[in-house]
């Protein structure tokens, strides 16, 4: 946990309102393509406590999609206010949100996107070298986090050399690189089969145990729950 | 500055897998460029060439030929013949103001001219020994032009232009020989060296001969200048000096100084100022000829680098959701457009340098043609340029394909196989 004291000021202990991770209030998300226009979110109340597993779960065209895009700073709402570990997101500019993209949030999706021509350890090594992390801290890091995740011996291997599990885990070792205060997977199973499915909700577990904040997107019955605490949407709406 | 150095870090990770297409760019930016430099260098040749032939006769002059009146001038009728004297050339001299050099000349065309070896007739010069310096008669090595005692003793002395020389010597030296003029033995001291002309009145420099004015006085009993020749030390002024021949002379010879008819004159300023324009224009035209070949090339570059954009798409999203920033994801593209355009650039300068160094290596003496194109030269300026014109192309091919790289959305490219 040194990483934390080095690349944030207002570390753990100084959550925002109510101690939340996650603050959001009456959050919409309006589509305008000049003709029509469409309300994806229609005013989502959502508070994610440090510490906390949650499960957002919803059918397809819910919003949940659109929700994680918020949440994880890809897009920007249209109306309502949304602050992470107490700081204000809504209004920042293209580099303040890739900043904070890079520092608090760490991004798990269902097709793993790691980038096919580097190895594993680059893949890792990316979001350390966003944040201007020394090289030789760079390395230690990313062994360490290989090795967290069970793949210091597959450390130089190409993506595409790697099945489906070990490709998860490498992703979900990026998305620690930075020490996030949240883990954001979207449909982190989806694409595996039942048993590497079950490694990737355990090593979640894991995590989890050891104090990462987690939010995850899923249609799984069975990883909801898990999760200590589930949100539905519903057209826009938590339910 | 870190910002910089974080899109060096990630320009040096970039992996270009463009192959065939980036050899195919570069080879364009390199014919481009090529283009460019040979259009430029062979505008620059050719104007060099140009005006050295401009300069062949002299710089900054204005000749001119006495004719008559034509303007009715204080009770004087119109029409009179004015002939200025050689006396007049001294007193020009004194009172003319800002002028480097005045000389006066006599023609015969038609002087035969003897020696052991052949005969010729040609047109010999009477002038004042400051001719050779204003109207450029450089004298080959071993000899001189006339001088100052040549003009004052009156000697019969002779400068030969370099091809009547060849007629009148064959292939040996001819200072110090003697040309019959007339049937009267004359010294060779000089003969005028090799010079491109594009432009000359009274014939051709090469082929007339040169006597001290005084000689000529005595050897053909005249006193009347054919013209007179003025050289400016200042060549914004030569329409200033020209008038003022015309004042100093008008009131010895009795002519209005505004009569544009007492005097025919030919200002070489004006015709050099015209070449440069000239020039320029053409210069201009070949640059933007070449700069156009070029661009060409860097369509392809940035077509390379919209195709690069594409197939990284998914990458570029990724990059943005862990935190790269915009500028983060232009610049290594921007750079890599720029690379191939400066590889490519450099390719095609080594070619130019060397095409111009094998041009060089073609003889253009004695060749008109090849000899008023001159040799394609590669100047300071030509470099500055080229240098400029590549660098632009370079940074806009691959400033547009970063454009739409920043505008990839990452939420979109990151959700779908």
């Amino acid at each position: 946990m040194n990483l934390k004291r080095m690349f944030k000021q207002n570390g753990n202990g100084t959550a925002g309102a109510n101690g939340a991770v996650i603050h959001m209030n009456d959050i919409t998300k309006i589509y305008d393509t000049g003709k029509i226009k469409v309300e994806a979110l229609r005013g989502i109340d959502l508070a994610v406590k440090q510490g906390e597993f949650v499960a957002i779960v919803g059918p397809s065209g819910s919003g949940k999609s659109t929700l994680m895009n918020l949440i994880g700073c890809l897009d920007t709402p249209t109306g309502g206010d949304y602050r992470l570990r107490g700081e204000q997101v809504s209004g920042l500019g293209r580099d303040q949100l890739a900043d904070i993209r890079n520092r608090r949030i760490g991004f798990v999706f269902q097709n793993f996107n790691l980038l096919p021509q580097i190895s594993a350890f680059e893949n890792v090594e990316m979001p350390l070298l966003f944040g201007g992390v020394s090289r030789k801290r760079r390395r230690a890091r990313v062994t360490e986090l290989m090795e967290k995740v069970n793949l210091a011996d597959r450390m130089h291997h190409k993506p595409t050399e790697l099945s489906g599990g070990q490709m998860q885990r490498v992703a979900i070792a990026r998305a620690l690189a930075m020490d996030p205060d949240i883990i954001l997977a979207d449909e982190p199973t989806g694409n595996l089969d039942t048993s590497s499915g079950t490694d990737i909700l355990s090593l979640f577990e894991d995590l989890w145990r050891q104090g990462t904040t987690m939010l995850i997107i899923t249609h799984d019955p069975a990883m909801a729950k898990r999760a200590q605490r589930t949100v539905e949407i519903r057209d826009g709406l938590v339910n | 500055m870190t910002g910089l150095i974080r899109i060096l870090q990630l320009f040096a990770r970039s992996s270009s897998a463009q192959g065939k297409r980036a050899v195919l760019t570069i080879a364009a930016i390199a014919w481009g460029t090529l283009a460019l430099l040979l259009m430029l260098a062979f505008g620059e040749g050719m104007k060099i060439s140009l005006y050295r032939g401009s300069q062949g006769m002299g710089s900054n002059l204005a000749i001119m030929w006495p004719g008559e009146t034509s303007l009715i001038f204080e009770g004087l009728p119109s029409g009179r013949p004015v002939r200025p004297r050689i006396e007049d050339i001294e007193l020009l001299k004194k009172r003319v103001e800002g002028h480097a050099g005045i000389s006066g000349e006599m023609h015969n065309g038609g002087v035969v001219l003897e020696t052991d070896y052949g005969t010729r007739t040609a047109r010999v010069i009477g002038a004042t020994h400051d001719y050779g310096e204003i109207r450029n008669h450089i004298p080959q090595i071993g000899g001189r032009f006339l001088n100052e005692t040549d003009q004052r003793l009156r000697r019969r002395t002779i400068f030969l232009g370099n091809e009547l020389a060849v007629d009148l010597f064959g292939e040996e030296d001819p200072v110090g020989r003697q040309v019959m003029l007339n049937k009267t033995p004359y010294t060779v001291v000089g003969v005028i060296i090799y010079k491109v002309m594009m432009g000359n009145y009274g014939g051709m420099e090469s082929d007339h001969a040169v006597i001290p004015i005084t000689t000529y006085k005595a050897q053909f009993g005249r006193d009347r200048l054919s013209h007179v020749v003025v050289k400016a030390a200042d060549p914004a002024r030569i329409d200033e000096l020209v008038s003022q021949v015309h004042r100093v002379l008008g009131s010895k010879y009795m002519f209005d100084p505004e009569d544009p008819a007492v005097f025919s004159t030919w200002d070489t300023v004006e015709g050099t100022q015209t070449t440069t324009n000239m020039m320029l224009g053409i210069q201009l035209f070949l640059g933007v000829i070449g700069a156009l070949t070029l661009l060409v090339g860097g369509v392809g570059v940035a077509n390379i680098m919209y195709a690069v954009v594409k197939e990284r798409t998914r990458e570029i999203g990724v990059k943005m959701a862990l935190g790269a920033r915009p500028s983060w994801i232009t610049g290594p593209i921007v750079l890599e457009g720029l690379a191939y355009t400066l590889v490519g650039g450099l390719l095609g300068v080594l070619m130019a340098v060397g095409l111009i160094a094998l041009l060089d290596m073609i003889p253009t003496k004695g060749n008109d043609v090849l000899e008023l194109m001159g040799k394609p030269t590669l100047s300071i300026w030509i470099g500055i340029g080229s240098a400029a014109v590549l660098g632009i192309i370079g940074l806009l091919s691959g400033y547009f394909p970063a454009r739409r790289a920043a505008a990839i959305d990452p939420a979109e490219t990151l959700r779908y196989e």
